[in-house]
């Protein structure tokens, strides 16, 4: 039974590669379109995760009013409801961080710094308004950074960079699609005497068109684990970014489970359009 | 089994035959003769639903071929063996395959001692593992008639099944159809053979129809 039915529609090539190579070239771009979307949403995670719960404050005082208005700021910020900590950071510690811009052998007495203080806020944070005002009255020169200016832009980025690698995904999908209906057509096309007479002895549609799409099915199939595998390695080859590789392009950990339901879809998408194209076709077949 | 009610139809260069009311009934057993062009082919394909009528009505076991869905039509054609003119196989298949296509596209089991007792009964056991094209005329109707009666059909439709065959072949394959009538299958041959239709007459109580004029008649009384 299954013997015959995969007999009955001759094995000539006609859109064979078409259907095969198509499946291919579109998975390796699917794998691609997925793994931007993923590390898009990862990197996004990452940014907020990294800048959230934690602000600083900037005071640019001159000399005589620095410890002043250090002071100051720290009792405000011990009254706040929604601060957790804050403490001022060593000169070391300032050095360290604008050594990452300016370098080591930063002369670092000579020049006018800023004190800076690290505040790490509460899950609820504090109202952000309210301190500013009251800082603006107990310390003038003190400036409440929570890091907002820095946040929207990038998670405006990663979810733009996520929805066009949907976008992408979604066209690739619908390419996937046309090629299947293109090449099932094709073949339907060719083979319009064995449907004829498989329609005569009494065969039902829905038997005739699982002949034909079965064997589009799995060559779409074939063809799309063949370039998800090849997708999946060149994301593997990708280059990384530093020992620390979550900001990297690509996937990671269970990430890697993603790309492995490019066939399945494939799958999926090309069972449909085929099937779809032969009721279309065998609807004018009496 | 099948019904015509005042049908006609028309390819569209005038009609070729109209008003033919019929009924195939379980058991009879019919020949259709008249001239070529004539539309004896036109007419067994409106009994299979391969063409609808442009006017009047064919019904099929009660259901009206225009009525029918297309599950409904595949399924009728399974128990509708059909010779056709043109034998119509799958040329990729080997006889054996086609031979077995009425059962095998319809999840029906397939005896290969069956086929094979069938392709001896007309001749072709030698040749069941050839493909189609390879075959002479009065082979590939020898096969097409094997295909038309493996699943047992209640109707028998065919075509000219014995253009192509020498005396004795088409004795061997009238027996065949005249068997199948005695287990009550409807059988209806088209053809142009008068020895056939005399021969089969001293064996069965068949009638003859005849296309002519645009009417069809029984001309049962003139042979
Ligand atoms: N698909 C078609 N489209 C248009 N005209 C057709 C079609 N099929 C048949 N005809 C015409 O209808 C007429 C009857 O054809 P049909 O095949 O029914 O004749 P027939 O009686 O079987 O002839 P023969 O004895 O030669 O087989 C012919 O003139 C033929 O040209
Ligand atoms: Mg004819």
């Amino acid at each position: 039974m299954s013997a015959i039915s995969d007999q009955i529609v001759p094995r000539s090539g006609h859109g064979a590669w078409l259907v095969w190579l198509g499946a291919a070239a579109m998975a390796y771009l699917a794998v691609f379109a997925l793994a931007l979307s993923i590390s898009a949403e990862r990197l996004a995670d990452n940014w907020t995760a990294a800048l959230a719960q934690s602000a600083t404050v900037r005071i640019s005082a001159p000399p005589a009013e620095l410890d002043a208005q250090t002071n100051a700021t720290l009792e405000v910020l011990r009254t706040t409801p929604g601060i957790d900590e804050a403490r001022v950071m060593s000169a070391q510690e300032q050095a360290d961080l604008l050594a990452v811009w300016l370098g080591p052998d930063l002369p670092l007495d000579a020049l006018p710094l800023p004190r800076m203080l690290e505040v790490f806020e509460t899950a609820e944070g504090p109202d952000r308004q309210g301190l500013r005002l009251r800082l603006s009255a107990e310390a003038p020169s003190a400036i409440y950074d929570d890091h907002t200016q820095w946040r929207r832009p990038l998670i405006d980025a990663a979810s733009r960079l996520r929805a066009l690698s949907m976008l992408a995904l979604a066209l690739i999908g619908g390419v996937t699609g046309a090629i299947i209906a293109l090449a099932a057509s094709a073949a339907l096309a060719s083979n319009a005497q064995v449907i004829r007479v498989l329609r005569l002895v009494g065969a039902r549609d829905r038997f005739i068109a699982h002949a034909f799409v079965r064997r589009m099915t799995r060559r779409a199939a074939l063809g799309a684990t063949i370039g998800t595998a090849l997708g999946m390695l060149s994301v593997l080859g990708l280059p990384s970014l530093g020992p620390d590789a979550t900001n990297g392009l690509g996937f990671q950990g269970l990430s890697w489970i993603a790309p492995l339901a490019v066939p399945v879809l494939a799958a999926l998408v090309a069972w449909a359009a085929a099937m779809a194209t032969a009721f279309a076709v065998l609807r004018g077949v009496t | 089994m099948i019904e015509f009610q005042d049908v006609a139809h028309d390819y569209g260069g005038g009609a070729l035959f109209e008003g033919v009311t019929i009924a195939l009934e379980p058991g009879s057993f019919h020949f259709l003769t008249g001239p070529s062009g004539a539309g004896k082919s036109t007419f067994l394909k409106l009994c299979y639903g391969e063409l609808l009528p442009s006017r009047g009505t064919v019904t099929l076991q009660g259901t009206s071929l225009r009525q029918m869905s297309r599950d409904a039509l595949a399924e009728m054609r399974n128990s509708i063996g059909v010779v056709h003119q043109d034998c119509q196989f799958l040329d990729h298949l080997d006889i054996r395959s086609n031979v077995a296509l009425p059962l095998s596209t319809t999840g029906r089991a397939v005896s290969d001692r069956d086929v094979d007792d069938l392709l001896n009964w007309v001749g072709l056991r030698a040749q069941a593992d050839a493909l189609p094209p390879t075959l002479s005329g009065g082979e590939r109707q020898r096969a097409a008639l094997a295909r038309a009666v493996i699943a047992a059909p209640r109707v028998l439709l065919a075509d000219e099944p014995t253009g192509n065959l020498d005396w004795e072949m088409s004795q061997r394959l009238l027996s065949l159809m005249v068997e199948l009538n005695r287990m009550g299958t409807a059988v209806l041959i088209a053809t142009h053979d008068m020895n056939l239709i005399r021969t089969a007459k001293s064996q069965v109580a068949a009638r003859v129809l005849r296309i002519a004029g645009r009417k069809l008649q029984s001309a049962g009384s003139d042979l």
